[in-house]
């Protein structure tokens, strides 16, 4: 495309070059040839009408004294004027009184009017002229003459105009090429030249080639300046930036390593916390029990009751375990997005918690096809947790409703669980989501504090946000953006 | 079937305790083999070491085996036991503390028969015995050779 670019210009300006010299050379043999023709044509006009009126008045007294043989005789003088081809001398009715022709078959019109007062009229056909004029004596009329003239030379004349003029044309448009040559190697090479560079530059992206000066000044010289300019700006400009762009990869690099290395590290912490720190939990509560059955009669009311204390504290710490470990692993997973539909989910646990629990008055509402695209396991988990929260903390109700519905909150949609039920203290909202945070005590209801600390990591991998209002006994709504 | 025997491959001696008090729980009164790392359950079972006078041809009825041994591993267990011919259709129960997915995939890709998290509340572990029990040592004792791979 650059090549066609560069070709054109250089054609364009030859092309130009042409165009006005021809037009200038054009215009000029018009002008000349147009005024010679109209002076030429003038002058044999002028000729001729003087030879008829000197024809005209060498045979006044021919016609007035009829004596036809003399006028006759004035014509054949004629002959000396090689251009005339034939005349004749009319009476004043218009008849033929005397004749005169250059070659015998050339006709002259056997009648001839010239209208009362005309003293001479001309008219032309394709290679002749025609010149009438009168004669008269003393005033009046007696009789015109009739000059047919040949216009031959004004034909030969135009002719050989137009043979120089496009003679000439061809000198000077050979002329204007060579000269358009010069041009070209003076303005179109160097920015032929320039387009190279930036042909090789754009193509390699080799910034620190440069244009090299040429002998050529002015604008030319400017741009060439102009351009090595702009191509070292680009070239400090492109090494900043790759300078930088490496950092960059090093630190992410770096980062990615830190990043995966800590990552495999809390994987082998987990996973050592869910082998060994339970074990000994195990022993703690497994041998407690061991002793209180073995040992049933030896054990009195208040040993047995230590017992069942240090029992139900190891089965909680196995349940923070369980939890924590939960939390983790939300973490850790990788997330696989994928259309899901957040209704049917919902509804589903509805279903669970309902068979948990077949005797509580609960409506549940959940709004049709609330569709979106997420990991459906992990957002199973967060709607586990939020309606699973809205079950528990109803649970002193003895009616309640729940809703999962979407709406519209300033510019965003936000999908919500709320219930009626014991609510929370709005002062402590933003607490909610902490890990093991509580607002209500254990022997309230019951619970570890991790759901909704896993309900936000959740969310957060998502991109979404999370956030909670609810005032005491008034219930408690929990919204999400995904 | 008083004859056929569990061998219950554990490290942990109050997990061993616990575990045969479970299995006398739930009445199940078959001898109980321990092997206390990887190597001395292979040993046991490829007659080998201090196992070496035994008949081989007495294979356990069900295998219990802990994931986190000393030397070699349950998986490295599991791997031995399914690419040997002797014992490759032995019925195996991974009994774990970690209810990790990745060692559940593990356990099940080698080629175990089931997987037992050991919960912390004894009362549930007696009940999960009780149900191992049932599986393999009443009800899959007729036909000891068509399991699962
Ligand atoms: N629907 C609700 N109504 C009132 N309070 C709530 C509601 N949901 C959560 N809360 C408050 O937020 C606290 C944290 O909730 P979170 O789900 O994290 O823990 P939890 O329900 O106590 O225990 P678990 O970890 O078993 O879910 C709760 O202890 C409770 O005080
Ligand atoms: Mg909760």
């Amino acid at each position: 495309m650059s090549h066609a670019r560069q070709v054109s210009i250089t054609s364009k300006l030859t092309r130009m070059n042409m165009l006005v010299c021809a037009t200038a050379l054009s215009l000029a043999c018009l002008g000349f040839l147009s005024y010679d023709l109209a002076t030429y044509r003038q002058v044999t006009l002028d000729n001729l009408s003087i030879q008829s009126q000197v024809t005209g008045s060498n045979s006044v007294s021919a016609l007035v004294f009829d004596d036809p043989v003399s006028a006759q005789r004035t014509l054949s003088s004629l002959e000396f004027a090689p251009n005339i081809l034939s005349a004749c001398i009319y009476t004043p009715d218009g008849k033929p009184f005397a004749t005169y022709r250059r070659s015998p078959n050339i006709s002259i019109p056997a009648k001839l009017a010239i209208s009362p007062g005309e003293k001479e009229r001309h008219w032309y056909n394709h290679e002749n002229i025609f010149l009438v004029h009168a004669i008269s004596f003393q005033g009046k009329p007696a009789g015109f003459t009739y000059v047919q003239s040949n216009i031959q030379p004004l034909i030969d004349r135009v002719e050989n105009y137009l043979a120089i003029a496009g003679v000439m044309l061809i000198l000077s448009l050979s002329l204007a090429l060579f000269l358009s040559r010069i041009a070209r190697r003076s303005i179109a090479e160097p920015i032929q030249r320039l387009a190279n560079v930036a042909r090789r530059v754009s193509k390699d992206k080799e910034y620190s080639t440069r244009a090299e000066p040429g002998r050529e000044e002015g604008e030319l010289a400017e741009l060439v300046g102009t351009f090595n300019e702009m191509l070292a700006q680009i070239e400090t400009r492109d090494r900043s930036l790759e300078a930088a762009r490496e950092k960059l990869e090093e630190h992410v690099e770096q980062r990615t390593a830190e990043l995966s290395a800590a990552n495999k590290e809390l994987e082998a912490f987990s996973y050592s916390v869910s082998h060994d720190l339970r074990a000994p939990l195990r022993s703690i509560e497994g041998f407690s029990l061991a002793l209180a059955e073995d040992y049933d009669d030896k054990l009195d009311g208040e040993a047995k009751s230590h017992l069942s204390r240090i029992r139900a504290a190891t089965t909680r710490m196995g349940v923070l375990i369980d939890d924590l470990l939960n939390l983790a692993r939300v973490t850790r997973a990788e997330l696989h997005r994928e259309p899901i539909n957040l209704s049917s989910i919902a509804s589903s646990i509805a279903e669970d918690l309902r068979k948990a629990n077949p005797e509580r008055q609960i409506e549940f509402c959940v709004q049709e096809r609330l569709e979106t695209v997420g990991d459906g396991r992990l957002l199973r988990v967060v709607l586990e947790n939020l309606l699973g929260n809205a079950w528990k903390y109803t649970s002193k109700h003895a009616w309640a409703r729940i809703q999962f519905a979407k709406k519209r909150l300033n510019d965003e949609e936000a999908y919500f669980v709320t219930d009626d039920g014991a609510g929370f203290d709005p002062a402590f909202a933003g607490r909610l989501f902490g890990a093991f945070q509580r607002l209500h005590g254990m022997d309230e209801f019951p619970g570890t504090g991790v759901g909704l600390a896993t309900v936000q990591r959740i969310i957060h991998r998502h991109g979404g946000r999370v956030w909670a209002e609810g005032a005491v006994e008034k219930g408690a709504t929990f919204y999400f953006t995904l | 079937m008083e004859d056929a025997v569990i061998l219950l491959v554990e490290d942990n001696p109050d997990d061993e305790v616990l575990t045969l008090r479970a299995l006398k729980k739930n009445n199940i009164r078959n001898d109980v083999i321990v092997a206390h790392d990887g190597m001395e359950a292979l040993d046991y079972l490829f007659g080998r070491g201090k196992f070496a006078e035994r008949d081989t041809r007495m294979m356990p009825q069900v295998i219990l085996l802990d994931l986190k041994l000393p030397k070699l591993d349950g998986f490295d267990v599991l791997r031995a036991l399914r690419s040997d011919e002797r014992t490759k259709l032995l019925p195996v129960v991974i009994l774990t503390s970690s209810n990790e997915e990745q060692d559940r995939a593990n356990g099940y890709g080698l080629g175990a028969n089931s997987y037992v998290r050991k919960p912390v509340e004894f009362g549930a572990f007696i009940e999960a015995v009780k149900q191992l029990g049932l599986y393999w040592l009443i009800l899959n004792q007729i036909a000891p050779v068509a399991r699962r791979k």
